[in-house]
């Protein structure tokens, strides 16, 4: 039985319900939209101030006094030398890490802890790393305030990052996969050579990836730990001083002449188009991965 | 039409042979007394049966009845779940696969295992076929194609895909994928193949040519296939074995199993009044 007055409260209610669909609908769009407009208004405000002032010789040229003649060329190798370093150090042992965590590890408190502490290492800022950083390598191993100090540094700040999505990715191989390769006589370790590691590549790439475009924007560990603000030379050697393009960009915003604000500019569009493009490649192995198994 | 005849000519040779010479016969697996658990669940409690060589065994039962668990004790897939144990001897051909010493990769090798769902690897057909061997470190080009195309003609694959070898798996058919997931069993050359409801999954069309194939596979091989489907095992079996709750209730040859069981309970489950 349904009498007339109920009716009409289930159709308020429905009616109610659509409301607040349609006003979350418009909520969600304006904070989507809000991340968006507001990169857009500083992408265009940096490539008005700085797109004029790029070219061959921006790149090539050392730093200087003069901002005019001033270069990215330090930096930008700086850059390069580290983004190099930090992926030969964080790249195999994360995922080893990842590895080990998800394939032989026994669940059991140790796991469970160590776990725990992946993810609080995740989140502990990046300035205390630089901390470590300074502590461990720089003083204790004596490696100076070295690219190679810089990059370890960054190598331990990226570390939880690959870990977690390698975790994730070597999780996402479907488990019939596994059951397979070990029916047919396959080892531990030629199962997750042969079948899982390829299966899983896809996501480990991209994760390695996005947390090595983090690295190349990080500046506070690496002021921490050393870097120079004014490097004469590109890195020849691990051990050589550096700087990277986020503390040239930086050290030339403090400066009073307009030059080398427009400099900065500049030099912040370059830095933008190494995270854009390994970004780009980043969707490109996703994309290439998810195809593989649909 | 021609296997069909073999099928019955088979029955009534198996019919005239008198129970004592088939006692005689060596088992090829042989189970004393079994019990898992997985944590506090006992999932398998107690079984002792043996297993004919060079025939086809059903087991048959509803789901949760053991039946998978049971079948996966045999290449010890089981060791990998977590809470798994176990007590009780499993023998094939005489020696003890769960003693200390055995090398659970060589005796994969032996016992081979088709899935319930195709689970070709996302490679091509050539490398999901080469996979077993290449393991086994065999590098030899010439081989490893010979070796390739004997797995693929014995699983009646050969002729559909031999100009395709190197196309991805995944781009073939359920049916073709299952077929290439046994060949990739054959390819180790095993002599048991285990098999988890293999047609499960597959149309009536390939889940005939599976049977088919399995009838010619128990020339040579000896082969356990769990099954949902009764007139499956009456179709392909020699042997079946109905478990219930983790107890092996009846086991005999499938001829008197589906004609005149021994118990009531076996009774009512083939016939579909409960399970």
């Amino acid at each position: 039985m349904v009498s007339e007055k109920n009716t009409n409260q289930i159709m308020n209610k429905i009616r109610v319900n659509r409301w607040k669909d349609q006003l979350f609908k418009v909520w969600g769009v304006a904070c989507t939209l809000i991340g968006l407009i507001l990169l857009v208004v500083f992408i265009g405000d940096i490539l008005i101030d700085g797109i004029m002032r790029i070219d061959w010789g921006f790149v090539t040229d050392l730093p200087s006094r003069k901002p005019e003649k001033a270069g990215v060329f330090t930096a930008l190798m700086g850059s390069l030398w580290v983004l190099v370093l930090t992926t030969f150090i964080a790249f195999p042992t994360g995922v080893a890490a990842a590895i080990y965590l998800e394939e032989y590890a026994k669940k059991g408190r140790f796991s469970a802890i160590l776990e725990i502490n992946i993810s609080n290492l995740a989140g502990v800022p990046s300035i205390i790393y630089g901390l470590l950083g300074l502590e461990i390598f720089v003083r204790i191993l004596g490696l100076g305030a070295s690219v190679l100090a810089g990059s370890l540094t960054l190598s331990l700040l990226i570390l939880p990052i690959i870990i977690v999505a390698t975790r994730e990715s070597i999780k996402a191989v479907p488990k019939t996969i596994r059951d397979a390769s070990y029916a047919l006589g396959a080892s531990k370790w030629q199962t997750i050579w042969n079948q899982i590691l390829p299966a899983a590549s896809g996501g480990i790439l991209t994760g390695v990836i996005l947390s090595l475009s983090r690295a190349v924007g990080e500046t506070a560990p690496l002021i921490v730990v050393g870097a120079l603000a004014y490097v004469p030379f590109a890195p020849g050697h691990p051990l050589d001083d550096f700087s990277v393009l986020p503390i040239q960009i930086f050290n030339w915003i403090s400066r009073p002449q307009h030059g080398f604000i427009e400099n900065a500019a500049a030099a912040i569009i370059i830095l933008l188009l190494v995270t854009f493009m390994m970004n780009g490649v980043a969707v490109y192995y996703r994309n290439k991965w998810q195809k593989k198994w649909k | 039409m021609e296997i069909v005849a073999t099928r019955n000519t088979i029955k009534t040779v198996e019919n005239t042979t008198n129970m004592e010479s088939e006692e005689c016969q060596k088992p090829k697996i042989s189970i004393k007394n079994v019990k898992v658990w997985y944590d506090d669940f006992q999932a398998i409690k107690g079984i002792s049966m043996d297993i004919k060589p060079n025939a086809v065994t059903a087991f048959i039962g509803p789901s949760g009845c053991g039946k998978s668990t049971f079948l996966r004790l045999f290449n010890r897939m089981n060791d990998y779940v977590d809470g798994f144990s176990m007590e009780g001897k499993i023998k094939i051909d005489g020696s003890n696969i769960y003693k200390k010493k055995i090398h659970v990769e060589e005796l994969r090798k032996e016992v081979g295992m088709v899935f319930q769902k195709p689970n070709p690897f996302p490679k091509s057909i050539f490398e999901n076929v080469a996979y077993g061997l290449k393991i086994q470190g065999i590098t030899d080009k010439k081989l490893l194609a010979s070796r390739v195309e004997k797995a693929l003609r014995q699983a009646d694959l050969w002729e559909e895909v031999k100009n395709d070898l190197k196309k991805s798996a995944l781009a073939l058919s359920g049916g073709q994928q299952q077929r290439l997931c046994i060949a990739r069993t054959l390819a180790v050359e095993p002599s048991i193949i285990l098999m988890d409801e293999p047609t499960s999954a597959l149309d009536p069309i390939s889940t005939a040519k599976i049977e088919d194939l399995i009838f010619e596979l128990k020339e040579k091989y000896t082969i356990i296939i769990v099954t949902h489907n009764m007139q499956q095992a009456s179709r392909i079996s020699d042997y079946t074995a109905f478990f219930y709750l983790g107890e092996l209730v009846e086991y005999n040859k499938t001829n008197t199993i589906f004609t005149k069981p021994e118990k009531k309970h076996t009774e009512n489950y083939i016939t579909g009044r409960f399970g």
